[in-house]
């Protein structure tokens, strides 16, 4: 049942060295640099995202995520969820106004998984970039590198994701879209949505609580996908598995390193979800073609490499 | 054109060695070389796959994530391979990286193949 939240919003992500970041983030993917706050954080976003920002670089001594947060309809939304969060029993926070240039308050709550997630109901809005928001046309010359169009999802590690989900379906309104079942019909992943998309945000079980594995971006095209790979190999950019389709979303992917370990994902296409739809389900029995739908072999590094 | 500088990087627990230059880190050079001696992960100082102990020779180290390597192990000689300069021929110890306890998709993945 959809309870107001409306879309991944923005991932803030601690990287070693912000000129090396910004080499990924800004030239390699094509996000553009919208500001840097007192704090000396960088604030992206991709060239079709209204709200001012999507991404924001930290710098620090350990490099992993530090929250995603997600847009919910109005103020009215977000108190309401305030309340139903503390009753769940997650740790919550407010942040006030501001925290996040140009963004409004946010509630900030952690999960069964270990990460920190936020919600927050305002943030300004400065429109597309490079093209007018009447008669628009249909991108914006001056990209760089790949080109991406939007912060679109985030794959997280931890233990306990039975907890997550049922925080996720019954206080945020998610549908468990897609799942991999393990023998005893245990679920292992889980890949939620708030929209037609096939994830907003997906789980891995895994003792460790609080790993980030990838933030992904979106392409139009396989095209893309493919040249994302040679501007990948021309840059000699640390590269974990790809250009392959996932069987799990049937997304058309690319995986890859920023220079402080953080994994990155720009993909293509995929499932579409609506909420009558039962989950789709993969068994483990079929793992490696689940994962990897072309190989139909898992590589070590996709499922131990985290930060 | 000056001779490239080569360093002798001898990985004693594996007793295999490969070389590597000094504009270079060790795991990327050794991975150019086709050499196998490290295990690898992110490339980029995060993951902690590629701890090493460097038990003699100079060197220099980019920033690597303290979730791997923390000040103490930093002055004993701890570092992660894909953040290491060599400065003189070096002899480490490779695999000091501790996996977690495995995941439940990973005890999946070890039923099915994995390479």
């Amino acid at each position: 049942m959809k309870k107001g939240v409306m879309r991944p919003g923005h991932i803030q992500i601690r990287v070693l060295d912000m000129k090396e970041a910004l080499d990924h983030y800004r030239d390699l993917l094509g996000l553009i640099e919208v500001e840097t706050d007192s704090q000396g954080r960088v604030y992206l976003k991709g060239w079709t995202e209204i709200d001012k920002f999507s991404v924001v670089l930290r710098e620090a001594d350990e490099p992993g995520m530090d929250f995603v947060g997600y847009k919910v309809l109005d103020n009215q939304t977000l108190e309401k969820l305030h309340g139903e969060l503390v009753e769940f029993g997650c740790n919550v926070e407010e942040i006030p106004a501001g925290e996040l240039n140009g963004c409004g308050r946010r509630i900030r709550f952690d999960s069964p998984t270990g990460h920190m997630f936020e919600i927050y109901a305002e943030k300004e809005q400065t429109g597309k970039w490079g093209v007018d928001e009447v008669n628009p046309e249909a991108w914006p010359r001056g990209l760089t590198g790949m080109k991406v169009t939007r912060f679109d999802h985030c794959l997280l590690y931890g233990p306990n994701i039975a907890g997550t989900l049922e925080l996720f379906q019954t206080v945020l309104g998610f549908d468990l879209a897609e799942q991999t079942l393990d023998e005893n019909g245990t679920r292992i992943a889980q890949f939620l949505t708030v929209s037609q998309k096939a994830h907003d945000v997906a789980f891995i079980e895994c003792p460790e609580p609080g790993k980030f594995h990838h933030a992904s971006f979106l392409l139009d095209t396989w095209e893309d996908v493919l040249r994302a790979a040679d501007l990948i190999s021309m840059e000699d950019v640390s590269l974990d598995i790809g250009p392959t389709r996932h069987g799990l979303t049937h997304g058309k992917t690319i995986y890859f390193f920023d220079p402080s370990g953080n994994r990155t994902e720009v993909f293509c296409g995929g499932d579409y979800h609506y909420p009558d739809h039962p989950p789709v389900t993969w068994t483990t029995d079929q793992l490696g073609k689940a994962i990897f739908y072309h190989d139909r072999v898992l590589n070590e590094a996709f499922l131990t490499v985290l930060t | 054109m000056a001779t490239e500088q080569l360093y002798r990087i001898r990985i004693v627990n594996r007793d295999q060695e490969f070389f590597c230059t000094e504009d270079q880190v060790l795991l990327i050079d050794m991975e150019r070389r086709s050499a196998s001696s490290i295990n690898v992960g992110c490339r980029g100082g995060g993951c902690g796959v590629c701890k090493i102990r460097i038990l003699n020779g100079d060197y220099e180290t980019k920033r690597m994530s303290r979730a791997h390597i923390s000040e103490a192990e930093e002055k004993q000689g701890f570092a992660l391979a894909c953040r290491v300069f060599p400065r003189s021929d070096m002899a480490v110890e490779s695999d000091h990286y501790i996996a977690p306890e495995e995941s439940p998709y990973q005890k999946a993945a070890a039923q099915v193949a994995v390479r």
